[in-house]
């Protein structure tokens, strides 16, 4: 009795978990109200690259108006708007969400050999806080946006001249509570993460075992998840006053406007490490890959991304060395600063000693990572000449500050995204794209961001201060070249962006596993079915994700013609369509 | 200590050192510059050469990575004592420039939404231009009336933010006659970028003549005509990052964010509330020293700083004003 039959029709509407993420199901409802964490990685992808675009919109139009001294495009408080909303955009909206959000949101599950996230819905519960977030952000943009900088001081930003007071008059309100909402995806993003990393990972899959690039993303989801309530406590206290007039940091109203910088800072330097850290394990993982090649250090890496996080929260006062602390506590925050290079420079050095004796291919993912490698490295010793207190007193708030955090947050954070998309793309899209252009692309990229932010490093020590509509005639020049340089970075990202569509419309299909890695995510089928491996095909390690020289031949063959050697022999295996992949 | 007259670059980097406290940041720069510069070269190098050497080849495998404790331990214990001479570095250099000299000149320095006020030991004030003498001690006692600013003279290589509702200090002595400038280094709204003052450092006899001139005007009698006169005070005190060149009621193309003056002289000029007002003499000195008895219409958002001036400059600009078309 009560035989449950299943017919045919029901059996339609169901899932298939034999065919691609991407083909299982169908419509734009099965997009909206799916769980599957590729499917949300993807979503936060499109969604984090339009405000890159948005973002750097904002930086060129900043840039074209600096071109000449006076006005060239735009009047001042235009200008303050403009490069306010390049700040805001790229920080809330592009570069904490883009690495951890989108792409460790598709990567993270494989890489642990399980079928989703710990916490399928609220992880997409976190996609669509982003989005009612951002809707606040462009409330603000479509009201004039905010002429604050992406730091909100106070009391501009809190002081409203409408209620008699002597700040902003832009629509600073409805922006806080945009990176306010937001801040809550980041936290349930890193709740998701920490949970799935310790209670998910496959049968053999130890702590030893998970790659470099979830040991970053548990680092990050721990700052994630302490930081960012920090931040919504300011950005609250900040709307009070400026909404109610509740005196927190006017000493207008009797409060401390030092105070905000320490709140504010609090989080916003571990934010520093939300965006960095995951860039560094990607840039782990492309560099095992193309050197064929387990990193050096494996654990020194893992323990320093730790180092990372914990030390980030111990450093916010350096922003502060002007600003009027005690000579005592200088000298701490810059003691403890500089303990921030010794876990990155081991990473730098681990890196380097892995390409000795690797075998390496410098398809365009390594070019990412090699360039990253460099240019963190100038972010990271630039980073040293701030940590010097009597140094940092004159660079404080001057161009070497802007240019040393790009050279971070461009220089390593978006070289390791880039560089990550090129590495998955196969696997998010199951299409090659063409190695060529993505060559021109990496190269315009590159050449564009070294002029850009080379000439701001001397325009910073020469004395020209940060967020100036106009400057003095002596640095017109410098002003001039930068500018250029951001044409040449520019023109690098739209070719990057038309290579990639063109891939998406008409890119020939990737094999399983294009780049010859050893990783788990590219032991099953390319791009993943929805439960990422086959039914019955669910992975069991034996063996690390690095081990190349304990892999089979049949798990590392690689069917992607390698640039650097046309004409080499292939297996005949790697012409075939994409393979059905082999989980171990 | 050793004086000088001409302003000479130290570096291609950075600009022309100026004051004692110049130097020691220069040589801590310049340290960690080839610092960096020698550790980059070795960072790529290696890349480069690596990356060359164990290029992909048939046939050729890649070697299984092993373990390396004493590597760790080497690279991790070398940074770390370099970074210890680092610090201690910048910091020694930091507290140098952080101590008073004995007896040090005290100016009290006003920063203001655009403009920087100094007011000398003897009560004058000097909106704009600050004057200094030659190897001699001083200290800025600095302050906001409303917003964060941050005072920044590059040729002196300090910095320190002039916070509302307290205090704050920097201290130096100029030791290069010559012209810098001090610039607002923390962003405070529409005219930041205009929030610049002149700095002048004078050998003893010239900083002699010009502190008798403190307060008055400076130049020919054609100069000192009073609508003349009125123009400097109108440009030192940075009267145009709000109400425009000439006071025309424009900037960078746009309306500035104060009313236009040029022109309004015994005119009837529209109230925020209440009627309108003459803009006549009294209206204007009341308007230069309390600021907000009186809002013209559409522009009740924004605050002028209160200006402190003397009877013969009030009349001055008033004159100026008068002129204006």
């Amino acid at each position: 009795m009560a035989a449950i039959t299943t017919t045919p029709a029901s059996h339609h509407d169901e899932p298939d978990p034999t065919v691609s993420y991407l083909k299982s199901t169908k419509g734009l409802m099965s997009w909206l109200i799916t769980l599957d964490h590729k499917r949300i990685g993807v979503m936060y992808l499109i969604a984090v690259t339009l405000s890159f675009a948005l973002g750097g919109i904002f930086a060129l139009l900043v840039r074209a108006e600096l071109f000449t001294k006076g006005k060239t495009l735009m009047d001042a408080d235009t200008y303050n708007r403009m490069f306010s909303l390049h700040g805001v955009v790229m920080v809330f909206l592009f570069i904490i969400p883009s690495i951890p959000a989108a792409m460790g949101n598709i990567i993270l599950p494989i890489q642990l050999g399980t079928k989703d996230v710990a916490f399928p819905k609220l992880n997409l519960l976190s996609l669509y806080i982003y989005a009612f977030g951002a809707c606040f952000g462009v409330y603000s943009m479509i009201n004039g946006g905010v002429d604050t900088g992406w730091t909100f001081y106070t009391p501009y930003s809190s002081s409203d001249p409408a209620h008699g007071g002597v700040g902003s008059p832009s629509a600073v309100i409805p922006m806080t509570l945009a990176a306010f909402i937001m801040g809550f995806s980041s936290i349930l993003t890193g709740v998701n993460f920490i949970a799935t990393i310790h209670k998910m990972r496959a049968p053999g899959m130890s702590w030893r075992r998970i790659t470099l690039f979830t040991w970053s993303l548990y680092a990050t989801s721990i700052i994630q998840v302490l930081a960012t309530p920090v931040l919504a406590i300011t950005l609250m206290l900040l709307t009070m006053e400026r909404f109610l007039g509740l005196g927190i940091f006017d000493p207008r109203l009797g409060g401390d406007p030092v105070l905000f910088q320490h709140f504010f800072w609090f989080y916003s330097h571990p934010a520093v490490y939300i965006m960095i850290v995951p860039a560094m394990g990607v840039v782990s993982e492309l560099i095992s890959t193309f050197s064929r090649r387990e990193v050096v250090g494996y654990m020194a890496i893992a323990m320093s991304s730790l180092g990372l996080a914990l030390l980030g929260f111990l450093v916010w006062g350096h922003h502060l060395f002007v600003a009027g602390m005690s000579e005592y506590a200088t000298m701490v925050f810059s003691a403890l600063t500089f303990l921030v290079a010794i876990p990155s420079g081991v990473k730098v050095f681990n890196w380097v000693a892995t390409l000795y004796k690797g075998s390496i291919s410098l398809q365009t993912p390594m070019l990412w990572a090699l360039s990253f490698l460099f240019l963190f490295t100038i972010g990271g010793l630039t980073g040293l000449f701030l940590g010097m207190l009597a140094v940092d007193v004159h660079l404080h708030d001057t161009y070497f500050v802007v240019a040393h955090f790009h050279y971070v947050m461009v220089g390593g954070t978006v070289m390791g995204f880039v560089g990550g998309l090129h590495y998955w793309w196969p696997k998010f899209t199951g299409k090659l794209y063409d190695e060529s252009w993505a060559r021109v692309g990496w190269f315009f990229v590159f050449i564009g961001f070294n002029v850009t932010f080379l000439a701001q490093f001397v325009l910073g020590s020469r004395g020209m201060p940060r967020r100036y509509y106009d400057y003095l005639p002596q640095f017109e020049q410098l002003h001039q070249v930068s500018t250029i340089g951001s044409w040449i970075l520019g023109f690098g990202f739209l070719v990057l962006g038309i290579m990639f569509i063109r891939s998406l419309l008409g890119g020939k299909p990737s094999p399983r596993n294009p780049w010859g890695s050893a990783a788990l995510e590219w032991m099953t089928p390319t791009p993943p079915p929805l439960y990422n491996f086959l039914p019955g095909k669910e992975p069991m390690l034996t063996r690390g994700q690095y081990d190349y020289h304990l892999a089979t031949e049949d798990e590392l063959y690689d069917g992607y013609d390698d640039p650097m050697f046309p004409g080499r022999e292939h297996d005949s295996r790697n012409k075939a369509k994409p393979s059905e992949g082999e989980a171990h | 200590m050793i004086l000088a007259t001409e302003p000479q670059a130290s570096s291609w980097q950075l600009p022309p050192a100026m004051s004692d406290t110049a130097g020691p940041v220069d040589s801590t720069y310049n340290f960690i510059f080839w610092f960096s510069v020698v550790f980059l070269v070795v960072i790529t190098a290696s890349m480069l050469y690596f990356v060359a050497k164990y290029k992909r080849r048939k046939g050729v495998k890649s070697e299984p990575t092993g373990h390396f404790n004493r590597l760790e331990i080497f690279w991790t214990v070398t940074p770390t004592i370099f970074i210890g001479f680092l610090f201690h570095a910048g910091y020694s250099s930091y507290i140098r420039n952080a101590t008073a000299a004995e007896g040090a000149t005290e100016i009290r320095v006003r920063a203001k939404k655009w403009s920087w006020e100094f007011e000398y030991p003897s009560g004058d004030r000097a909106p704009g231009e600050l004057t200094l003498e030659l190897g001699r001690p001083y200290k800025m006692i600095m302050s906001s009336d409303d917003v964060l600013h941050s005072f920044f003279i590059p040729e002196f290589r300090l910095k320190r933010d002039a916070v509302p509702g307290q205090y704050s200090f920097i201290q130096f002595t100029p030791t290069v006659a010559g012209d810098a400038h001090v610039f607002c280094a923390e962003f405070c709204g529409t005219s930041h970028s205009g929030m610049l003052a002149t700095v002048k450092v004078l050998p003893h006899k010239e900083y002699e003549e010009w502190a008798k001139t403190l307060g008055k005007c400076v130049g020919t009698p054609e100069e000192c005509k009073p609508e003349k006169y009125g123009e400097t005070l109108f440009v030192k005190n940075a009267c145009s990052t709000c109400h425009g060149t000439g006071g025309n009621g424009m900037l960078g193309g746009s309306k500035s964010p104060g009313p236009k003056l040029a022109g309004i002289f015994n005119t009837m000029q529209p109230m925020a509330t209440g009627p309108g007002v003459m803009a006549d003499e009294n209206y204007i000195r009341e308007s230069i020293l309390r600021p907000n008895a009186k809002i013209v219409a559409g522009y009740s958002t924004v605050q002028m700083p209160a200006f402190v001036m003397k009877d013969d400059q009030l009349d001055a600009i008033i004159a100026y004003l008068k002129s204006l078309k």
